[in-house]
């Protein structure tokens, strides 16, 4: 029997997801955004562009044109350009300090959940302490203090963001723990292991999606925000938020360059937020 | 109501205890010897003695943090070495101005987003509810410190309607003084008011198909009473919560949008801290807002139980 036809098949759980999802528009607009920029930060190497880098000053500043669509900054650098290769600074940004906030936050929520007692309580009350934090200010002033560069700026991010993952991972785990799947698991004899990676974790996994989703938007904006204030990534390379900061001294004259960097880093973070809520809708199983 | 309260504010020890461990350890971040964070640009022989004496630089890190958390206990957090002034008298200068930014912010936000978020849960599924999301979640997504440039383009550089920078004290003229603060508060309230929206929404949706709202329906009362008087009442409190947990966001966003508009408050003064490399500063800021961030909590837990008389008892 083909898998098309399967009637048990067809009825699993991941095909209605995906079924759901696919009906969802404004989460396939946001995967399309995501798609689209992610596409351009992987195919700027190849792409017909000028050196992002390269200067040109018999053409500082100039309107969008024909030679430069999008226009040229302070130093005759190629907007477009520039904005292409930016793509790669923003989605790495968001994606890698994510991981790490996913890495660190969600092992430590589940030994918080699952173990309880000691653990959890000197877990949940670091997590308070770092949640006490405003998330930009954490991240400033780790940023600050690392140094300034677009590996502390992403490392600032992740761990600002990993309370968020330990908190969310820590209610999910002590829900699943009383479900009746986990005690017959525990009462046929299976390991701590095995009951926490076979059992446990798949089960807290749909939400931590969710969140990681929606946090890669708030990751992009922190990392565009830590780069407009010059602790992200540094000139000459370029990046959505130190583009802002440097088109901000050339409002009345270079209007363009503070255009672009904005509507892209709206764009892309817009993607991740109708991305991460279509999921939210799609994974709940009260909505099906 | 006091055995509460008490009972609060003693959990909330052991969570300053390791914020000030957590700040205390950002300046062993640094490569090299902690004393140049004290120190700033001050190599004077004498002076780095007596900061390595005052702080045992010497001594064990333990013994370390415990003279920092001494000195941070009598309000000494140490001094910038930019301006030579003590970090806690520097903090209290720029904070009425953040404040005032904060609370104009405030205002805004409550005044779009808790109205808009009444509608949209009343009119669900029609077409001021999508458009109300919409607008939502288009300005949870736009970078506020973007949103800030392009209206000083729009309003100050080609409309001359607004200042584009600058600050005037409430004393000296109070009017200057808010017009000044309109578009800042503006820029800074808006992400707020997205989220106050989406919240107020779904509490009111939570509230409007309970049963004492199908009663009061039911007895006749006018759809406005029912919704303002018998839904909007009970969907405040996870608001009025929500509203003093965005105490963060507001400082968060109020280092942007002070940068955008050179407003000299406290998210100014985090900034230009961590370019000149004024440690002391920095972790003074971070503790601050963390003790600030905890008040707030404990603020709305009060709330939260006055709000619900069924707390009131235990």
């Amino acid at each position: 029997m083909s898998i098309a036809t399967d009637p048990i098949l067809e009825k699993r759980p991941e095909n209605r997801v995906w079924k759901k999802f696919r009906s969802h528009r404004s989460a396939m607009f946001g995967g399309f955004l995501v798609t689209f920029f992610i596409a351009i930060a992987l195919l700027a190497p190849i792409l017909p562009i000028p050196d992002p880098a390269a200067t040109d000053w018999g053409a500082v500043r100039k309107a969008p044109s024909w030679a430069h669509p999008l226009g040229t900054d302070e130093i005759g650098r190629d907007v477009l350009s520039r904005m292409i290769w930016g793509a790669q600074a923003s989605l790495l940004a968001g994606v890698i300090s994510v991981c790490i906030a996913v890495a660190l936050g969600v092992p430590l929520g589940i030994i918080a959940g699952y173990f309880g007692g000691w653990s959890d309580a000197v877990i949940s009350r670091c997590t308070e302490a770092l949640l006490a934090a405003p998330f930009l200010i954490l991240a400033i002033a780790l940023a600050a203090f690392l140094g300034p560069s677009l590996t502390n700026a992403m490392i600032a991010i992740g761990i600002s963001a990993t309370p968020i993952f330990i908190r969310l991972t820590r209610g999910q785990v002590l829900n699943v723990r009383a479900e009746d799947y986990v005690e017959s698991a525990r009462a046929i004899g299976l390991s701590q292991v095995r009951i926490l990676t076979r059992y446990i974790f798949p089960n807290v996994l749909p939400p931590i999606l969710v969140q990681a989703t929606l946090t890669i938007a708030t990751a992009i904006i922190a990392e565009a925000s830590l780069s407009f204030l010059g602790l992200g990534q540094q000139p000459p390379a370029p990046s959505w938020g130190s583009m802002l900061n440097t088109a901000k001294n050339f409002l009345n004259q270079a209007p363009w360059m503070a255009l672009w960097p904005g509507i892209s880093i709206f764009l892309v973070v817009l993607g991740f937020n109708l991305l991460g809520d279509g999921l939210r809708d799609a994974l709940d199983p009260r909505e099906h | 109501m006091l055995t509460f309260l008490l009972r609060r504010i003693l959990i909330a020890i052991p969570t300053i205890i390791l914020i000030t461990i957590f700040v205390f350890g950002l300046q062993h971040l640094l490569p090299g010897d902690p004393l140049l964070v004290l120190a700033g640009e001050e190599r004077d022989p004498q002076v780095l003695e007596a900061l390595r004496e005052k702080y045992r630089l010497n001594d064990p890190i333990p013994v370390q943090y415990l003279a920092w958390i001494g000195n941070a206990l009598t309000g000494d957090l140490g001094t910038s070495f930019r301006t030579n002034q003590p970090v806690l008298e520097l903090i209290g200068e720029k904070l009425p101005v953040t404040i005032q930014l904060a609370t104009m912010a405030m205002i805004f936000a409550l005044v779009i987003g808790i109205p808009a978020g009444i509608l949209s849960a009343v009119k669900k599924g029609t077409l001021t509810d999508y458009v109300a999301n919409t607008v939502a979640l288009s300005g949870l997504s736009i970078p506020n410190f973007w949103l800030g440039i392009m209206l000083i383009l729009l309003v100050s550089v080609k409309w001359q309607l607004l200042p584009a920078s600058g600050y005037v004290p409430l004393s000296e003229d109070w009017v200057k003084s808010i017009t000044t603060m309109l578009m800042p508060a503006f820029v800074l309230g808006t992400a707020l008011a997205a989220t106050l929206m989406r919240h107020t929404r779904s509490a009111m949706l939570g509230v409007l198909t309970s049963d004492y709202v199908r009663t009061a329906r039911a007895k006749g009362l006018k759809e406005r009473a029912v919704i303002l008087k018998h839904a909007f009442r009970n969907a405040l409190t996870p608001i009025v919560t929500l509203t003093a947990l965005l105490f963060g966001e507001l400082i968060a966003g109020a280092v942007l949008t002070e940068q955008i508009f050179t407003i000299p408050g406290f998210g100014k003064l985090v900034v230009d801290a961590v370019f000149n490399r004024d440690y002391a500063v920095v972790q003074g800021i971070v503790l601050v807002t963390a003790i600030g961030f905890i008040l707030m909590n404990l603020l709305a837990d009060m709330l939260y139980v006055l709000l619900n008389p069924r707390l009131r008892g235990n």
